[in-house]
């Protein structure tokens, strides 16, 4: 047996120029299906930009730095009212605690449907349980939730007076909230994994590692991208909402503690949220502050857009480092 | 016309080279006496080469260059043995009644069309067709002497790794993917520093070290694919295994990377036995040792590559490293 040098692999050819279809050669129908396309394209960013832009005037021209520490107060005229320094906090307390609720039990649900999902039966009615919520209005929510935390067994979560149970504080909203969250979450940690190609799981148990090694130390990492979008659609969900605040929150204008234990007795109370807080002071709302609503909602639309941001560049982040497929 | 010369066949005792036509069974049952017949081959696999010359010899002309690899191996150490194995999805029999010999120092390429039950083979061979909720499967492998049915899954597949078609790193960093073999199950432990030598000499092993060795800690997705399906021979050769399984190793892959790894895979046989699945059949020819040939579930012809592709004993083996179907 003759050996032989190795024989090198042939040089890669030069890469093609890559060319636009021109659609001038289509038929008269798709191109003006084509211009259509465009068109309605335009227009949906035309009207998003102007709603943004209203508010980015309206905010600018009402938004003062003191608003943002100061408190709401009882006054005639908005000079007197005061600021939004809790409804702002109380947004990112809000915020905090559904997520805290929402991340893990969607990561959760997520993953024993996408991995695990045996009995099928019972996946099947976990996932159109959680399609369902998704598209359960949230004034539902809000209302089972004053049935829920007003149940006697579950009075240590908000203001009693004797056997009444109130009902109303950041541990009930919150808990509803993290339902509007969850399937955000779920659905696209699931999306996630899912997209994982199943040589991946493969790859981990042909080095002897079992399923659940397997999702803790490959997949989850693996699907970090998608949790955190999924937590973020979530976290927009929740602040954006007004329904289960107005009902559950209690909405009062400031905090309004029960209790003496120090943080307990803050979130055992009642408060108002941004939603909330322009909810009550929109022209049409009790308190009728316009420049106050206006001032408010700039702050909320600026939380929203920098979610978004974040949801861009997280899903970004995750899309460079991929498998082939 | 220069022909292929067939590497030694170590298996053959002196009277059974006279047998011009051996079948695989009786490569089967020569390998059951293994220990005797290894280093007596030389003088056999001469004759063999000679009865190749006749016959059909002028068939194969394709895979008439000279085989750019380095010489025989030369141990064979039995590793596995394949006892009628069959496997069947639902109804359909995906494998049947396959037997066939591994060996430690010897590349064995399984060949054959798609769907022709060569990586469900594969894959029985550390119980990956588990996993598939309808697959079932009879008759017998052993591992160096063990049912593989007896020993633990998780057991099993450290001793027989696999690589697989696509690249598939773990998203984490290149040390981590090799290390996380090594490790218990989900656990970070033991430390880094502890493991540093044998993940070193993995990667060296799978010739990668050189390229990654200041990028240690950097992603492993960030690395070429050549690189990347190296690591995952790094990955699962860190372990010592017995048996690496390669899966269409190559198929994602560029030329270049194609045959760094080949190369690579030859190198490997002798610590290692190899088994590769492969499409391709100039690939099998390039580095393997034995091919098995598979047709429809069924094992066709099992015999030393030169002897496949130049002299291959049935028409249908003749027809398909002829081209004539696949």
């Amino acid at each position: 047996m003759t050996s032989t040098q190795a024989v090198a692999a042939p040089p890669l050819p030069p890469a093609a120029p890559r060319r636009h279809e021109s659609s001038a050669s289509w038929r008269l129908t798709d191109r003006l299906g084509l211009a259509f396309a465009w068109f309605l394209g335009v227009l949906f960013c035309a009207i998003t930009a102007a709603i943004v832009l209203y508010l980015f005037v309206q905010g600018i021209r009402y938004l003062r730095p003191s608003l943002l520490v100061t408190n709401p107060t009882a006054g005639f005229s908005e000079n007197q009212t005061g600021g939004f320094f809790d409804p702002l906090m109380d947004t990112v307390v809000i915020a905090v605690m559904s997520m805290a609720i929402a991340v893990p039990l969607g990561v959760a649900i997520a993953v024993w449907l996408s991995e695990f999902g045996r009995p099928a039966a019972l996946a099947r009615v976990v996932e159109s349980t959680v399609e369902m919520l998704a598209g359960t209005p949230s004034i539902l929510l809000a209302l089972f939730g004053t049935l829920l935390f007003e149940a006697p067994w579950l009075g240590f979560l908000s203001r009693t007076s004797g056997t009444v149970v109130f009902g109303r504080s950041f541990f009930a909203a919150a808990a509803m909230l993290s339902l509007l969250a969850l399937p955000l979450v779920v659905t696209s940690v699931r999306e996630g994994l899912q997209a994982i190609p199943s040589h991946v799981r493969e790859a981990s148990y042909a080095v002897g590692k079992t399923k659940a090694t397997t999702t803790r130390r490959v997949l989850l990492p693996a699907a970090r991208p998608s949790v955190m979008t999924g937590s973020m659609l979530g976290l927009g969900r929740v602040i954006g909402d007004t329904a289960i605040v107005v009902l559950l929150l209690g909405n009062t204008v400031t905090n309004d503690p029960s209790g003496s234990a120090p943080i307990l007795s803050l979130l055992r109370g009642t408060g108002s949220t941004l939603t909330s807080y322009v909810y009550y002071n929109a022209p049409t709302g009790d308190g009728d502050q316009p420049g106050k609503a206006y001032a408010a909602a700039f702050v909320l639309l600026l939380l929203v857009l920098a979610l978004n941001l974040g949801v861009d560049i997280v899903g970004r982040r995750g899309r460079d480092l991929r498998w082939s497929s | 016309m220069e022909f292929l010369t067939p590497p030694p066949i170590r298996r053959l005792s002196g009277t059974e080279s006279e047998v011009s036509k051996p079948t695989w069974r009786d490569a089967m049952g020569r390998s059951n006496g293994n220990g005797a017949s290894n280093g007596n081959g030389n003088g056999a696999s001469n004759g063999n080469g000679a009865g190749n010359a006749n016959g059909n010899g002028n068939h194969g002309s394709m895979f008439t260059a000279t085989r750019p690899r380095v010489a025989p191996a030369t141990i064979a150490i039995d590793r596995m043995q394949v006892e009628a194995l069959s496997v069947d999805y639902g109804r359909k029999r995906a494998v049947d009644s396959v037997s066939f010999p591994i060996k430690q120092g010897e590349v064995l390429a399984l060949i054959g069309p798609s769907g022709c039950g060569k990586t469900t083979l594969l894959r029985s061979l550390n119980r990956l067709t588990e996993l598939t909720k309808t697959a079932s499967s009879e008759g017998r492998i052993t591992l160096d002497g063990v049912d593989i049915a007896t020993i633990e899954p998780t057991a099993l597949r450290r001793r027989v790794t696999m690589v697989f078609q696509q690249p598939n790193p773990f998203p984490m960093s290149v040390f981590d993917n090799v290390a996380y073999v090594l490790r218990e199950q989900a656990s970070r432990r033991p430390k880094k520093r502890v493991l540093q030598g044998a993940v070193e000499e993995a990667l060296a092993r799978a010739g990668l070290l050189e390229e990654v060795r200041d990028d240690l800690d950097h992603a492993a997705l960030r690395l070429s694919g050549g690189q990347q399906q190296r690591l995952c021979i790094a990955r699962a050769l860190v372990a010592n295994p017995e048996v690496l399984l390669l899966d269409e190793p190559c198929s994602a892959l560029d030329p270049r990377s194609t045959q760094v790894i080949e190369d690579l895979i030859v190198k490997l046989r002798e610590d290692v036995a190899v088994v590769i699945v492969t499409h391709n059949l100039q690939q099998a020819f390039r580095v393997a040792d034995y091919v098995a040939f598979m047709y429809l579930g069924e094992l066709v012809e099992y015999a030393s590559a030169p002897q496949l592709f130049s002299a291959p004993r049935e028409q249908r083996t003749k027809d398909y490293v002829s081209g004539a179907f696949g």
